[in-house]
């Protein structure tokens, strides 16, 4: 299915919907006085967006718009983690402190942006499309993270968060203009056949894909271009850091798949990718996956502040994923994917609870979490056990199910290396997740140290995200089934 | 003197590493904007460089000029941000302004 502009609005009702509530939410926040309503109407438009996502699942994959997007299963999938991600992060604003002080209206517009322009990115098969959608992302990203008022640390965050993706995204379209050059074409496809036909020259063509990763790994966050996401998780609004460090991070997986996947690869009749001959990437993303995972567990030992160990911890868990990439067939891919839904789950989780301690005491350290089991609601401390234990890939929980499978895709390839630094990570892990536990659990409040209080939409969240988590680590049946069916790139 | 394709990668090479070391060596932080906006404005080079030598199609320009439209966009977030920046620290010098760290 080739459509053009007008054949496809059919196939386009998920973004024209959330368009819409983009729309009626700036016109709506001028006239409603109780900001409540809006981000109740946020969370409907986004609901009403992922129906319309859900049904197109089982209908037709097709090129869209002059192929400049591509609908299928592949971008459909990260389709529903953007909604999942926003969704969850507009219901857990709805308790934080932070942004209730914050303009209601703007906060969610550009919230729901960022999402639709996670779906461009999700279809790009384009290279101007890829670009156009990164930086829609990454302009409201700059926003937001920079959206608390008078904040030096905040403000800080926005700068160097701007200053970084603008070199990453510059140094990516230079990148692209290479691959442009060679082949004559910015279409995926066309790429495609013009560089596995023609004989491109070596180094343009690796100091271009060096160049690209540069802007789509600084989404991803792995090394050597995750400098920002430290600063920017500490000095964002915590549910933004929230959002930025889930949906951002599969957003980014999502492009990188569709460039290097259907874009400069090809599927060989085993259910392996085959690369572009001359150019070891597998042997260049191992070293990035290793580099990157005992990068972050490292620099996260000595935190103190916990925003701030996440960050490093989403380092560490973008290694992670890479690892799925490393071995280049159809289990690695997967594995992939439902690491980025367990992840999504756990994460947003552990933000959570971040929030309700900083409502509670103001403080993001890690010395705010103090006996935290004992001060008021013991729920908080129990879920985040949960989270943490989860993220650091214990069984029965869905981290360790996520693990599972990366590590099984990794091994089955003979990769023992990897393998093994990637378990040594586990446990390194382990310390620091495990130093938080201890600190709500073992050690004893202070008279000063605030109550927790829990209202019903946050014990709400709470209680769905700790009991996802649980049941995906005992029953991850129909998760690995939704991704492996996710698995699929329309190409034709 | 004829000028050719590799003139324009030259120039836009250049223009590229001016651009990057502009953003590593400046600590005003609009000169660090400035120099990303170098860094854009190479790949605009080669984009229209290539268009103009390739085939003939338009799909170079039209991405330089969503390349301009875009750089303008980031300019207008980078300097409200640079704004923001000055109300609250007095400068805009990216090392003073030094709070987040390990």
């Amino acid at each position: 299915m080739d459509l053009d502009n007008l054949a496809s609005l059919e196939y386009f009702y998920p973004e024209i919907i959330l368009a819409g509530a983009i729309l009626l939410v700036i016109v709506l926040d001028l006239v409603i006085k109780n900001k409540r309503v809006i981000g109740a109407l946020s969370i409907l438009g986004c609901l009403a967006s992922l129906g319309a996502t859900l049904q197109l699942y089982s209908g037709p994959s097709g090129f869209l718009f002059h192929r400049m997007m591509v609908l299928d299963h592949f971008s459909l999938f990260f389709k529903i983690v953007a909604l999942a991600a926003t969704i969850l992060v507009l219901w857990m604003s709805f308790s934080s402190r932070e942004v209730a002080s914050l303009h209601q209206g703007e906060y969610a517009t550009i919230l729901l942006s960022s999402a639709l322009g996670m779906f461009f990115m999700a279809s790009a098969t384009n290279l101007l499309m890829a670009y156009l959608s990164l930086e829609m992302v990454s302009i409201t990203s700059y926003i937001l993270t920079g959206f608390l008022p008078r904040n030096r640390r905040s403000s800080e965050a926005a700068l160097k968060y701007l200053i970084y993706g603008g070199v990453a995204s510059g140094a990516m379209i230079y990148g692209m203009s290479w691959i442009f050059g060679m082949t004559g074409s910015l279409d995926y496809s066309q790429i495609h056949a013009a560089l596995f036909q023609g004989q491109p020259n070596q180094l343009a063509l690796f100091i271009a894909f060096v160049l690209i990763l540069a802007g789509f790994g600084y989404k991803i966050v792995f090394v050597p271009f995750h400098m920002w996401s430290p600063d920017v998780y500490q000095g964002a609004p915590t549910p933004f850091t929230a959002f930025l460090s889930v949906a951002s991070n599969a957003a980014g997986v999502a492009i990188l798949l569709r460039f290097f996947f259907p874009g400069v690869s090809q599927l060989g009749p085993d259910g392996s990718w085959r690369f572009l001959s001359g150019v070891e990437w597998p042997q260049f993303l191992l070293i990035v996956s290793m580099v990157t995972m005992t990068l972050g567990n490292l620099s996260a030992l000595g935190q103190q502040n916990l925003k701030r160990m996440l960050a490093y911890s989403g380092i560490a868990h973008a290694g992670y994923i890479l690892m799925g990439l490393v071995v280049l067939n159809t289990e690695g891919l997967q594995a992939m994917l439902f690491y980025i839904v367990v992840y999504l789950i756990m994460n947003l989780g552990a933000f959570l609870v971040v929030v309700l301690v900083a409502n509670a005491t103001g403080k993001e350290e890690i010395d705010g979490y103090r006996g935290l089991a004992w001060r008021g609601s013991a729920v908080p401390a129990i879920a985040m056990a949960i989270f943490l234990f989860s993220l650091t890939g214990l069984p029965p929980l869905a981290g360790f199910v996520g693990k599972f499978f990366l590590f099984a895709a990794v091994i089955k390839q003979q990769f023992y290396l990897l393998a093994l630094v990637a378990v040594a990570n586990s446990v390194i892990s382990l310390y620091y997740y495990a130093r938080v536990v201890k600190v709500m659990f073992l050690d004893f409040p202070e008279a000063s140290d605030g109550r927790v209080e829990l209202n019903p939409g946050a014990a709400t969240l709470l209680g769905l995200l700790s009991v996802m988590t649980l049941v995906f680590g005992i029953y991850w049946g129909p998760l690995v089934a939704f991704t492996s069916q996710s698995l699929q790139f329309f190409t034709k | 003197m004829e000028i050719t394709l590799t003139h324009f990668l030259v120039l836009g090479a250049i223009i590229f590493c001016l651009g990057m070391y502009t953003v590593l060596s400046r600590r005003n932080a609009i000169s660090v904007l400035m120099g990303v906006e170098l860094i854009l404005n190479s790949a605009n080079i080669n984009y229209v460089a290539f268009a103009h030598y390739s085939s003939g199609g338009v799909d170079g320009q039209i991405y330089a000029i969503f390349v301009i439209m875009l750089a303008a966009a980031e300019a207008a977030v980078g300097l409200a941000i640079v704004l923001a920046i000055f109300q609250i620290f007095h400068t805009i010098d990216v090392g003073a302004t030094e709070t987040l760290k390990n």
